[in-house]
């Protein structure tokens, strides 16, 4: 909450606390502070707030699938197949209802359809892959085929929707107005809300696909919601900040350390408080410079380093 | 009472339309407050016949029926309420306590939240204690050693509160004072709680002596009984047939067969003998009694003509030379 606040304040231009109270209780005294609170902060810092909570609990979900620490919709190549599916929508934009486009669903649909079925490959693959590590190369090369297909299509296209296409790549919350967040939020509460739906047959999983049997799971079912689930919500939020890497894969386990368990019930609200502080954060720490970086290259380098201590850990 | 009945059970596998048939004509029953060993060589298909039983596995043909329900009929949560499972491969998962773990064997009574309700958390903490590890409830599942580790995979069987739980091999990986802890505690649990427990197993002598029943696979098919009616009637002998080895029906255990070439004769103190005839066999003699060299075993060592010899290594010296001088 503090977090939240503090990110509103922070900016090109500060806010101060007083100020953003007094705006919120609609009787703002400064007209471009009030603007810029509103239709530019507000949303941004709901964005971090859903993108940190969506991103972290699909990198929670992905690692008890896969039973693999490492999984996260980044690594495994998810967020490449959202970022097909936006290229695919982008550069085709042409062709579609122009309402359809710019109400931002065409994008969302588009970047979930990619990454569900990125997803559901790479489950495929994981049944004839047990290596942990290699399963994560199965992943990058799923993400490098996306990528590639993603070039492809832009050479045969126009530079306006080159520019349009390379302009998201680089991955801001700034760029959820409130138009799309009228399509975001939906999206991920609905998502976030079938994380939670499903929290009982992840503890199941954790004990191996047979033991779940044994436990009255029903496998295919929950691998199929889970694959649904963790689309909507790295899709979904791809397809309005582009990639946001590591989120996935570090704060799951930071969740895991702090409440020292494995069970979904605690973990699902804690990795939704601990994602959505990482990114406001991440978005805070971004505006320090006097040019705005962008949010990507702070969570890799908070994100990356957890990577690396993961994996000596397990040795 | 029979809880678990076959018919015609045919189980193997069947791929790209070649078939496999591993058994046939299956008939099996397993009643309540039973243990029972599922044993066998390998390859026999103890395994898939577990599979099948469990529903993991389809049968080739044939059925298996629980409490008189088509156990192919039912849902998989259906099944959770009949059968509690402890499988081979071992479980992995960071920051679990003996009590989460267990309390997952809750999952197919409770709600679809997963709710530990107060009456949850009495059947969670009877199973831990009938295992005996109240002490190790809050430890971290990887702190345990392996047989405490597969007692509290037995504790997560016990709170699924099922009729019946099955075992793959649950004495695999550990070493002989927990594996007898196991099988007693099985067999405890299966005339206490009044569950039919059926396990598979390469133990032989300890499934012979904890078993009320024993299913014996072989190639030949699946022989069921009483353990000691199997010894007597050869059933064991036929099931482990080799030319190395033996099924010694006086002491249930696997003999090896030696090549015996050279007779000796032996007689005295009975524990001593014991040990005794078994270096003779593994060093090649045979017991015979019109044998030229006699030994006999006294309370200090071991006599041959009047000399005494103090160990077996010296006795075995001793033999070797008087046996080759004399042929």
């Amino acid at each position: 909450m503090g977090l939240f606040l503090a990110d509103l304040a922070w900016g090109s231009i500060h806010i101060s606390l007083r100020e953003i109270i007094s705006v919120f209780w609609g009787k703002g005294t400064d007209g471009i502070n009030s603007e810029i609170l509103l239709n530019f902060r507000l949303p941004k810092a709901i964005t971090a707030v859903l993108a940190g909570a969506s991103l972290s609990v699909a990198g929670l979900m992905m690692q008890t699938l896969f039973r693999n620490s490492l999984a996260d919709p980044y690594i495994l190549g998810v967020s490449s197949g959202a970022s097909l599916g936006v290229a695919l929508v982008m550069m085709a934009a042409s062709v579609l209802p122009v309402a359809f486009v710019s109400s931002g669903w065409a994008l969302i649909v588009a970047a979930i359809i990619g990454a569900s079925v990125v997803l559901a490959l790479v489950v495929g693959v994981s049944f004839r892959v047990h290596n942990a590590v290699s399963l994560l190369i199965v992943g990058l090369m799923f993400g490098t085929i996306a990528g590639s297909i993603v070039s492809v299509l832009q050479n045969f296209s126009n530079p306006d929707a080159i520019k349009l296409f390379v302009m998201w790549t680089f991955g801001s919350l700034s760029a959820v107005t409130w138009t799309y967040m009228q399509v975001l939020l939906p999206v991920a509460l609905f998502g976030l809300g079938m994380a939670f739906f499903l929290q009982k047959r992840l503890d199941g999983l954790l004990l191996g696909e047979n033991y779940a049997r044994g436990l009255g799971v029903s496998i295919v079912r929950t691998r199929f919601l889970i694959v649904i689930a963790t689309g909507l919500l790295a899709g979904g939020i791809t397809a309005f900040t582009g990639p946001i890497a590591f989120v996935g894969v570090a704060i799951p386990h930071i969740a895991r350390g702090l409440f020292r368990t494995s069970s979904h019930k605690i973990l699902m609200p804690a990795t939704v408080l601990c994602g959505a502080s990482l990114i406001l954060f991440c978005d805070i720490i971004s505006q320090i410079p006097a040019y705005t970086l962008p949010i990507n290259t702070i969570s890799a380098l908070f994100g990356a380093p957890i990577i690396i201590w993961i994996i000596l850990k397990k040795r | 009472m029979s809880i678990l009945t076959t018919h015609n059970l045919a189980i193997g596998y069947s791929k790209k339309g070649i078939t496999d048939t591993v058994q046939s004509a299956l008939n099996l029953q397993l009643k309540a407050g039973e243990l029972v060993c599922l044993i066998g060589p390998n390859g026999s298909g103890k395994s898939t016949l577990l599979r099948t039983l469990t529903g993991l596995q389809k049968p080739l043909s044939g059925s298996t029926s629980i409490d008189g329900k088509e156990i192919s009929k039912l849902k998989q949560r259906e099944k959770a309420l009949l059968i509690a499972l402890v499988l081979t491969e071992r479980v992995e998962i960071e920051n679990t306590t003996v009590y989460n773990l267990v309390s997952l064997g809750r999952h197919p009574h409770s709600n679809w939240w997963g709710d530990i309700t107060n009456g949850e958390d009495v059947i969670i903490r009877e199973a831990i204690e009938m295992v005996h590890l109240e002490h190790k409830m809050h430890h971290n599942i990887n702190e345990l050693s392996d047989g405490e580790r597969q007692r509290a995979m037995i504790a997560k069987a016990l709170a699924q509160d099922t009729p019946i739980i099955m075992l793959d091999e649950p004495t695999a990986h550990l070493d002989l004072p927990n594996r007898v802890e196991i099988m007693l505690l099985l067999h405890r649990l299966a005339h206490k709680t009044d569950k039919a427990i059926l396990l598979s197993t390469h133990e032989l002598d300890l499934a012979l002596q904890a078993a009320d029943r024993i299913w014996l696979m072989s190639q030949e098919g699946l022989e069921c009984g009483v353990p000691e009616d199997l010894v007597f009637d050869g059933s064991f002998n036929r099931a482990f047939e080799s030319k190395s080895y033996f099924f010694n029906a006086s002491n249930g255990n696997f003999s090896m067969n030696y090549p015996m070439s050279r007779k000796v004769w032996i007689s005295g103190n009975k524990t001593r003998m014991y040990w005794t005839l078994r270096a003779l066999a593994r060093a090649g003699y045979v017991v015979v009694q019109d044998a030229d060299v006699h030994i006999s075993v006294t309370e200090h060592g071991w006599e041959i003509d009047n000399e005494i010899i103090p160990t077996i290594e010296q006795l075995l010296e001793k033999l070797s030379t008087i046996t080759e001088s004399t042929f």
